[in-house]
């Protein structure tokens, strides 16, 4: 495990079983300014989350969520697909699963083209999905992933023992769904429409085929313009 | 002097190692994050861990293949391993050997393995030579102006 640059912001915590391909992530999100702490399994990860327990922590249960406090801030996780023990999925299984944790969102990296793999993850909840190599421009789309969150914070941050799902926040992150929709922004939030994933789906795909000479310095602008726009 | 002649022969090296298609851009990223990030022993580093990792991975592979009862599954793991670590470093020539090789473990053929883990080595050595000249061209060169990467 490795923290490196407490100063900056957003604090992501990545997860992958191969060491070569952890130095890669973090010098990628360092160059990026995120602070970054990498693990080398999903079990360290929850752990490090404070989602210790194998067992359901029932996140049908309003109340609970006072046992598994997080201990470490994380404002995102981004991990390998497969691993060892528990994938990637099983580990966005978790996370999701958690009421402490369902908000944070996860991006799945892997070296496979798989679409239905890809479609299971978004359809799961899962915010991204990168093919390995990961570049340079895709660390820009972790950004609008992070904003998001932003947004909806302040009410979480007011409220921390709330249930999650009361009317006025659901109304609140619809509000903010509709907000982004008009910003341009990467419209979907948690739930992921058939069309979002599908965007997703083929930005993820387009970046095997799509290769330019001069990379070094302009690496691919064509897929953060291909719908995952930020700026306003 | 002597160390702009140590830089084009640095220069030299990589932009043939580009033409033959040993890397590919993955590897001019990593040279982007050190440059920019200005972590002047980045690149050293990955290429290191590749080196040793998928020296363990290509013997690893080799004594699978010996055994009387190949577990092709087994070395189709491995092999996917070093696909990944190659596509990590930008090992272009490696990653495209290994693509092949996965063909002949899902086929379970001994001796279409037995070749694409002799051209695996081969482009692996190959690879590895280069990269260690590539590292001690970089030492010489800092060696001469400490201040410059």
């Amino acid at each position: 495990m490795t923290v490196v640059d407490a100063e900056s912001r957003f604090h992501v915590l990545a997860v992958d079983d191969s060491l070569i391909d952890r130095k890669l992530i973090e010098m990628l999100l360092k160059n990026s300014s995120y602070q970054v702490t990498t693990v080398d399994s999903g079990s360290k990860a929850l752990e490090l989350l404070g989602l210790r327990d194998e067992g359901d922590d029932s996140s049908s249960s309003p109340s609970s969520s006072s046992p598994d406090h997080q201990e470490i801030d994380v404002n995102l996780i981004i991990t390998d697909y497969c691993m060892p023990g528990m994938t990637g999925y099983d580990l966005l299984k978790r996370v999701k699963g958690s009421s402490s944790l369902k908000d944070i969102p996860v991006v799945i990296m892997s070296s496979e083209n798989v679409p239905a793999r890809i479609n299971r993850c978004l359809e799961d909840g899962a915010e991204e999905f990168f093919l390995k190599p990961v570049k340079l421009a895709d660390m820009k789309k972790l950004k609008s992933h992070l904003l998001k969150r932003k947004q909806q914070l302040p009410m979480a941050a007011a409220a921390p023992d709330k249930p999650p799902h009361k009317p006025d926040e659901a109304a609140a992150s619809a509000a903010a769904i509709a907000e982004a929709a008009t910003a341009q922004t990467d419209g979907i939030i948690s739930d992921c429409s058939c069309s979002g994933s599908s965007k997703r789906k083929a930005a993820a795909m387009e970046q095997e085929v799509i290769s330019s000479p001069d990379q070094r310095t302009k690496p691919r602008l064509s897929s953060t313009s291909s719908g995952l726009a930020v700026e306003t | 002097m002597a160390a702009a002649a140590l830089r084009d022969q640095l220069t030299a090296l990589l932009s043939s190692m580009f033409s033959q298609g040993l890397v590919d851009e993955q590897f001019q990223q990593l040279q982007m994050l050190q440059d920019e990030g200005g972590t002047p022993g980045f690149v050293s580093e990955v290429v290191t861990l590749f080196c040793d990792d998928a020296d363990r991975i290509i013997n690893e592979i080799a004594t699978l293949l010996e055994q009387p009862v190949v577990n092709f599954d087994k070395v189709d793991a491995y092999v996917h391993q070093l696909k990944g670590s190659s596509a990590s470093v930008g090992a272009q020539k490696v990653k495209f050997t290994c693509m092949q090789f996965r063909q002949f473990c899902q086929d379970k053929s001994r001796d279409g393995c037995l070749m694409a883990l002799a051209v695996v080595r081969n482009d692996f050595y190959d690879l590895r030579n280069k990269f260690q000249t590539m590292l001690q061209l970089e030492q010489q060169i800092q060696a001469y102006d400490p201040k410059q990467q």
